[in-house]
């Protein structure tokens, strides 16, 4: 079963600027004793906190929308769920694999086939070689792209490229599946078809977490919202509760 | 037609041109000296490729570590990976000098095989180590690229060390010089001396705790640098 836990999770960016990204300068300034440093005061570190004291709980079955403005944490916080930013401060514990979904063409090769592709992005995704292989023919069917599975991908128009990493994407079966902004994909015909495969991969998936500006999408996958604002919690609730106070504002 | 054997034959021409060049002004025999700049342009070429190349393993992978929770071990494998198969392309002009110059380097030359494994493992741990701080620091790669092209002229890869009036410290305490000898010496029939394997396990071995003690202590913190 999945389940997720944060207790007061805290991430901070240290933010370089181009000389505290040098070695060289680094070595110049400390060897100079704080003569330089006390003449800008730019060199200070600047520290952004992303988040700041986050506490959430799911459990198999939620579905969770996150929204809030830009820069109010949502994307570092499926990041934190996918474990890919261990939270500077705080715990997080996470039962089950979390599959992010970002960017649906990640680690895609341009210089590859449209079938090597399908290979790449899965094992990207965690499936086993066999997996893969044996989904290749129900993937390759899906994205309708014939025998220019054949062909590089860099000879691919952009919906082309959309259709085939949408159809390896959506064909692992994650116990978490972490969204950002949804997926778009293709052309008027395939959004159906998409959107028919995005309900029945959602299913699979024990807990969803979607981070989205879109009221619309939110109200369709989710039946929790959470409210972020400077990298804090502002509230949390059901869908419609916390949509509607949002939308009161 | 020829694609990734494009490798190949720009190896082939630079021993080719420098080959006949240095023979001339090293005054050698080029039945000697281009067998001996064959084998040690070859093993210097894996050396510092993995060297570079390993200060960028991280930060070429920055998409991928950021959108992806997979073991960072993966970005060094796939650096490694890429820079066995350059290698696997250029031994054969080392294969091409070696029959054209009739040298026949025997059993001995199976020797090659360890002396490649541990170039490899020590590849290993210098991406770890150099990518990690390279993440963090962005002007190491440019740094380390100029200590490596330093370290090629003091390394007797154009030159022989017998052609050092004494036996040198630049010989016995450069590391690099050990490590082109492991692969270099057994390439052309020479057993490669204890000394030689002595050194290199020592860095194996130091490289790798050092590099896993930052590691340990900064992994964490990888995927906010890169």
């Amino acid at each position: 079963m999945a389940s997720i836990h944060l207790e007061n999770v805290v991430v901070s960016f240290p933010i370089y600027d181009q000389s505290s990204r040098s070695l060289k300068n680094r070595l110049i300034s400390a060897s100079t004793g704080g003569r330089i440093r006390s003449e800008s005061g730019s060199s200070k570190l600047t520290v952004v906190q992303a988040l700041d004291g986050v506490t959430l709980s799911f459990e198999h079955g939620d579905r969770i929308g996150v929204v809030g403005h830009n820069g109010a944490g949502k994307t570092t916080l499926l990041r934190v769920l996918a474990g890919i930013y261990e939270p500077t401060a705080g715990k997080a514990t996470i039962h089950g694999q979390a599959a992010p979904l970002f960017d649906v063409a990640l680690g895609m090769d341009p210089d590859s086939t449209g079938y090597e592709n399908i290979v790449i992005r899965g094992l990207f995704l965690g499936l086993s070689r066999r997996d893969i292989e044996a989904r290749v023919e129900e993937i390759a069917a899906f994205t309708e792209l014939g025998s220019f599975l054949d062909l590089p991908i860099r000879t691919y128009s952009a919906g082309m490229r959309m259709r085939l990493a949408f159809a390896v994407s959506t064909s692992i079966e994650p116990d978490i599946l972490l969204l950002d902004e949804g997926i778009g994909a293709g052309d008027k015909a395939f959004i159906k078809k998409a959107n028919e495969r995005l309900r029945t991969f959602a299913g699979k998936a024990g807990i969803i977490v979607l981070a989205s500006h879109s009221d619309g999408l939110v109200r369709k996958m989710c039946d929790k919202v959470v409210l972020m604002e400077h990298g804090k919690v502002l509230r949390q609730g059901s869908t419609d509760e916390i949509l509607a106070a949002r939308a009161d504002h | 037609m020829i694609g990734p054997f494009w490798i190949t034959l720009s190896m082939g021409i630079m021993i080719g041109t420098l080959g006949v060049l240095y023979s001339k002004i090293l005054k050698t025999n080029s039945s000697d000296y281009l067998p001996y700049l064959a084998t040690g342009l070859f093993t210097w070429g894996l050396i510092s490729n993995l060297i570079n190349d390993g200060c960028r393993a991280f930060n070429s992978g920055g998409n991928l570590i950021k959108q992806l929770s997979a073991p960072l071990s993966i970005h060094i494998f796939r650096e490694l990976w890429s820079n066995a198969l350059i290698a696997a392309h250029n031994i054969l002009v080392v294969f091409v000098v070696l029959l054209v110059f009739h040298v026949n380097p025997g059993w001995v030359f199976l020797l090659v095989i360890p002396g490649f494994f541990f170039i490899l493992i020590n590849g290993f741990w210098v991406g770890l180590l150099l990518g990690l701080i390279s993440a963090r620091f962005r002007d190491i790669p440019l740094i380390v690229a100029s200590v490596v092209q330093v370290t090629f002229f003091l390394t007797p890869i154009l030159w022989m060390p017998d052609m050092l009036p004494e036996r040198h410290v630049f010989l016995d305490a450069n590391p690099f010089y050990h490590f082109t000898e492991i692969v270099r010496g057994p390439m052309l029939g020479k057993v490669p001396t204890i000394e030689n394997f002595i050194v290199v396990v020592i860095v194996t071995l130091v490289g790798w705790a050092v590099a896993l003690l930052f590691y340990t202590a900064y992994r964490r913190r990888l995927a906010y640098w890169v």
